[in-house]
This record gives C-alpha cells, sequence and structure tokens, in this order.
C-alpha cells in the first residue's frame, strides 16, 4: 500500500486534481464565511439597515431576504461542490487510482 | 395536569415501531462494525436524512419557534446558525473524515499521530460535549413530556432513559440510523403541515403573513430588528464561530459518515442534510410567526401578561392545537417526544463508542482487542451512560441548563474541530501540540462559560461576570489554535519527525480513498 501511495504522490494528475479539489473546497467555504459573518456584523453594526422595508408597502425587511439568502446560499453552494465532484473529480480520482494500483 | 391520551397513544405507535426496528436490528448487529456504523450499508439519502434527524432537537423545534414568538428575527439569527456548518463540512470535511476514519473521529486524527494521547483527549472532548449536551436534552425532554403527557418529571426521564438504553445497545447504528431516519420524516412532515397552515391563514403570501405578525405583536414593527440576543460584536461573533464550527466538530455527527460504504455517499449524505436542515430552519420561522399570530391575546394559551401557558418552549405546541385541534396536538406531541429519543440516542451511542473504541479498544488493548469483548464493553457503556443520563436529568431539575447545549458547541469548536482539521490539513501537526492544544481549548472553553454571565451570574447568583461574554468559542477556539500551532513547531522529538513524514501517505488516502476502510468487508 506504501508502494502505491507513493506513486499516486509522484504522479503530476494526482496534485492537479488535490489543488483543484481544494480550490474549489476553500473558494466555496469562504463564500459562506464571507456570507454568514457579513450578515453577523450587519447584525451587530446595521441593525436598522437590516430593519428597513424591501420597498414602499411591505414590511419584510432586509433583514429577511438576507437571512433566506443565506439559507439559500448554503443549499447551493453545497449543490455546486457535488455537480463538480461527480462531474470531475470522481473520474480523475479513479483513473489515478487504477493506474497507480496497475503499475509494476 | 391530566394525561394527554391521544398524544400518548401516539407516542406508543412510535416507540412499538421502533422497537420492532430495534428487534431486526439486534439480529443484524454482529460485530463491532454493525454496531459502530451499521456495517457501512447505509445509503446517502438515509444518511442524510438520519444526520437531519440526529441534529434537528426538540431544543431547536420548540426554542426556535418560541424564539420567534417572542422577540421575531433573533430566531431566524439561531435558524442560520444552525445551518451554515453544513456547507463547511461537505466543502472540508466530510470526504477525507470517510476516508480516512473507521467507527469514530478519532480514528482519522490518530492515522498518524500517536493512538494514547490523541485518542484519550478525543474521547475526553466526546465525552464532555455529550454530557453536557445529554443533560439539556434529559432535562428538556423531562419538562416537556411532564407538560405534554401529563407524565411525572421523573418517570418522563426514566421512560427516555429507558427507550434509549434499549435502542443503543441492543440495536447499535442500525436502530440508531433507523429512529432518526423516522423521526426526520414526522418532523419534518408535521413541520411542513404546521407551516402550510400558518400560511393559508395569510392567503398563501409571506409578506401578509409578516405584516400581521408585526400588527399582532405587542412590540410591532421592532420584532423584525435584531434584539436582545446579540448585544455586541464580539458576543455575536463569537456565537456564530461556536454555532459553525461546533457543528463541525460534534461527535454524534462526525459518527454518522463512517455509516456509508464511502466518501460519494458522505458527500451525499451531506446534501441531502443540508437541504433537510435549511428547508428545516425555514420552516420554523414561518411557525413562529404563525404563533405571534394565533397566540398573542388569546386567553386559552398565553395568560394575562403575555406569556405562554407552560413556558416559552410551547408556542409550536399551543399552535398546533390552534390549527389542528387535539388531534394534531397530540400529534406533534409525539414527534416532540420522538425527536428527543433520536438526539439522546445518537449522544449516547457516540460516547459509548468513545469509550468502547477510543479508550478499551485502542488504549487498554493497545489497538488488539478481541472484537467480541469490544462489542461487549460497548453495550455495557451504553448501559451506564444511560444510566448516568437519566441522574443527571433528575438531578439538574431545578437547575438552569439552557446554556449547556451552547456550551456543547463551543467545545466541540475548542476540541474536536481544531485536531480533527489540522490533522487533515496541516503536515506539521503533532501529537504533543494536538494533545495540549486540544487540551487547552477544552479547559478555556469550560472556564471562560463559567466565568461569564451565563453561569456566573445566571445560575450562580454573583452580581458581574469576571469574563464579560456570553459565549467563549472565540476565545477558546483561537487559543485552541494556537496552543495546537506552539506546540507542535516547537516539537524537536524525533516521534514529531516521523509524524510530520508521515503526512504525505495521510493526504494521498484522505485525497483518494484507497485503502479506506469500507464496503469491502461487507
Amino acid at each position: 500500500m506504501e508502494d502505491i501511495y507513493r506513486r499516486i504522490d509522484t504522479d503530476p494528475r494526482f496534485h492537479a486534481l488535490a489543488r483543484a479539489r481544494s480550490r474549489l473546497g476553500w473558494t466555496l467555504s469562504a463564500a459562506v464565511l464571507l456570507a454568514y459573518f457579513a450578515f453577523i456584523f450587519a447584525i451587530a453594526f446595521a441593525p436598522d439597515w437590516l430593519a428597513q422595508p424591501l420597498h414602499a408597502g411591505t414590511v419584510v425587511t432586509t433583514g429577511i431576504l438576507a437571512g433566506v439568502l443565506v439559507i439559500v446560499l448554503c443549499v447551493s453552494l453545497t449543490g455546486v461542490y457535488i455537480w463538480q465532484a461527480n462531474r470531475r473529480y470522481d473520474g480523475q480520482n479513479r483513473a489515478i487510482v487504477d493506474d497507480a494500483s496497475r503499475a509494476p | 395536569m391530566k394525561p394527554n391520551l391521544l398524544a400518548i397513544a401516539m407516542f406508543l405507535l412510535f416507540a412499538l415501531v421502533t422497537l420492532g426496528i430495534t428487534w431486526w436490528a439486534a439480529r443484524r448487529t454482529r460485530n463491532a462494525s454493525d454496531f459502530y456504523a451499521a456495517g457501512g450499508g447505509i445509503t446517502g439519502l438515509q444518511n442524510g436524512l438520519a444526520i437531519a434527524g440526529d441534529y434537528m432537537s426538540a431544543a431547536s423545534f420548540l426554542g426556535i419557534a418560541g424564539l420567534v414568538f417572542s422577540t421575531g428575527f433573533d430566531g431566524l439569527i439561531y435558524s442560520i446558525g444552525f445551518l451554515v456548518g453544513w456547507p463547511l463540512i461537505m466543502f472540508l470535511l466530510a470526504e477525507r473524515l470517510r476516508n480516512l476514519g473507521r467507527y469514530t473521529f478519532a480514528d482519522a486524527v490518530s492515522i498518524r499521530l500517536q493512538a494514547g494521547p490523541v485518542r484519550t483527549l478525543s474521547a475526553c472532548g466526546t465525552l464532555v460535549v455529550v454530557a453536557f449536551y445529554l443533560i439539556a436534552q434529559m432535562v428538556g425532554a423531562g419538562k416537556l413530556i411532564e407538560v405534554l403527557f401529563g407524565l411525572d418529571y421523573s418517570v418522563a426521564v426514566v421512560v427516555v432513559g429507558a427507550l434509549m438504553i434499549v435502542y443503543v445497545s441492543l440495536g447499535g447504528m442500525i436502530a440508531t440510523t433507523w429512529v432518526q431516519l423516522i423521526k426526520a420524516v414526522l418532523l419534518l412532515g408535521g413541520a411542513s403541515v404546521m407551516a402550510l397552515l400558518v400560511l393559508r391563514l395569510s392567503g398563501f403570501d409571506f409578506g401578509e403573513l409578516v405584516q400581521r405578525a408585526v400588527e399582532t405583536h405587542p412590540k410591532g414593527l421592532a420584532i423584525l430588528r435584531p434584539g436582545p440576543l446579540v448585544a455586541d460584536p464580539v458576543s455575536a461573533v463569537s456565537l456564530g464561530m461556536a454555532l459553525m464550527f461546533g457543528t463541525a466538530g460534534l461527535p454524534h455527527i462526525l459518527m454518522r459518515f463512517f455509516t456509508v460504504p464511502n466518501a460519494i455517499e458522505a458527500r451525499r449524505s451531506v446534501l441531502y442534510a443540508t437541504i433537510f436542515i435549511g428547508y428545516f430552519y425555514a420552516l420554523i420561522f414561518i411557525i413562529g410567526l404563525g404563533a405571534i399570530l394565533t397566540l398573542t391575546g388569546n386567553p386559552g394559551y398565553v395568560d394575562a401578561a403575555g406569556a405562554l401557558r407552560g413556558g416559552t418552549n410551547m408556542a409550536a405546541i399551543h399552535l398546533a392545537h390552534v390549527l389542528g385541534g387535539d388531534v394534531f396536538l397530540g400529534f406533534i406531541s409525539a414527534v416532540a417526544f420522538a425527536t428527543i429519543l433520536a438526539v439522546v440516542s445518537g449522544l449516547t451511542l457516540s460516547g459509548a463508542s468513545a469509550i468502547s473504541h477510543d479508550l478499551y479498544a485502542s488504549l487498554f488493548r493497545a489497538g488488539r482487542p478481541n472484537p467480541q469483548a469490544e462489542l461487549r464493553v460497548s453495550r455495557l457503556a451504553t448501559v451506564a451512560l444511560g444510566v448516568i443520563a437519566m441522574l443527571l436529568g433528575i438531578a439538574f431539575e431545578q437547575q438552569n441548563v439552557a446554556y449547556m447545549v451552547g456550551l456543547a458547541f463551543a467545545i466541540a469548536a475548542s476540541v474536536n474541530f481544531p485536531i480533527l482539521f489540522l490533522s487533515m490539513y496541516w503536515r506539521g501537526l503533532t501529537t504533543r501540540g494536538a494533545t495540549l492544544g486540544g487540551a487547552l481549548g477544552l479547559l478555556s472553553a469550560i472556564t471562560l462559560m463559567v466565568l461569564g454571565p451565563t453561569v456566573w451570574v445566571d445560575v450562580l447568583g454573583h452580581t458581574s461576570a469576571v469574563f464579560p461574554y456570553k459565549h467563549p468559542a472565540l476565545f477558546s477556539m483561537s487559543l485552541a489554535f494556537l496552543g495546537i500551532w506552539g506546540f507542535s513547531v516547537t516539537d524537536r522529538s524525533a516521534a514529531a519527525e516521523r509524524e510530520r513524514a508521515a503526512f504525505r501517505a495521510v493526504f494521498v488516502r484522505a485525497q483518494t480513498g484507497l485503502g479506506a476502510d469500507g464496503a469491502a468487508s461487507h
């Protein structure tokens, strides 16, 4: 097993895959963190802005919309990650592991 | 209060079905893998539902609905906090965790670190989180069942404890998974019906619903402003961090990732779990608004001062009665009971695994346990934890336990999450760093919580707090990361060098899943 690990670790395709996957993971994480802490900071520093109605004639506020958007963002970015992983990473991963396991 | 027969009948039906499943699961639980991880034979969809069932506690269902009823927008802040940890688990942890671990998250951490100290610390982290979470659930359960079913507090605690012991000790993870799965379906179904009935009140117009809630609520427009919950920026950020990273460090949640055969199914579980949990917390906001509409000033449900009869947790329950009479009230009560059972079962299983797998098998048997003996120990540990949970539940009846779930999240964010995360992402992590830094996180989270306003003032009755903030996670989590980093980089021992050198192999396994313990054994 150690040999296979070493062979995979010297495969440039593996490094490209690991880099691409971690870039996607960190980008999406940063997006969620940013959205959530923006929401938290708005609560702490701009509560009046959150309490403003979206438009005249409604009481639905910026804050409610922002909250719903954070929820929608969380679910959809999770979907984006799965979609990318299914479309790209799984196949590449299988190919790398198969080649390394077959090699002498 | 007289017993609510309809609610009791519906709950008995749930208990009967789940006990039947436990009997079926017990016959399929032959070895440690079955007991801890349901043999790795759960699908992504099933696991996603079970995760949701493990995570959506009665405290969040009834508590957040009550929070929306009394303060409006603040309830939404909590709802979102409980959701945002999930995408992070997906992007950073789920696949790697499944590829590295077997039964507990400590498996993944101890792959390249020394099992002894690391598993001891992980087991401590797990047991402390489980203990606080469990006490809060037991006390909440006792009080709730007292009101809902008219049963005596101690009887209620014993019933919950006894059922949980039967599920977990006999049926292990298979039974626990199905209890959580059925509960998730019931809770999501019940909450959906409730939210639909609420929306019908305002002609399925959300704006109209908010409008009428503002007109009805004594605080008026103020319910749409962030309220007293997040008084200052530091507390707001600290609470946000505890909820976000604590979710990613809850041992009973992490354990669920080992019930699926591989990383692809682990990923799928998180997607389903995130959808169900996000949907559920959106429903609770609507349910809370519905409670404002129908319960405010309604003498059957609130007293002259405007407070809910039976306590703030009763908003959703009373609303069920307004919307659907005794039948719906009975159904929602039974669902709340089932919810408590599913959560305490997951917690107990996770605590028992820390004892039997991390402490007994890996430490006292030096990683070479007799599998049947390990299974026996985990069953005994389940019974012991169940009995302790009942005793603590009864002992804490008169105490304020509301802070305990928050403390559990803070500890999970300050101990379990940092060592798990760094073991996967940082080559430089050493045993010394993980153990000392993790211990620092554990001690500081507890100390700051005790010295802070929630315990020092509200529980112990001092006039002012030594530590000014309600939520310690910002500080304890930073201390943990700092400690882990400091004690790791200054570690010049030969063992530390070997641990750093072993990172590449672990990295390859985490990325590819090669060598992962999986469905191959089944």
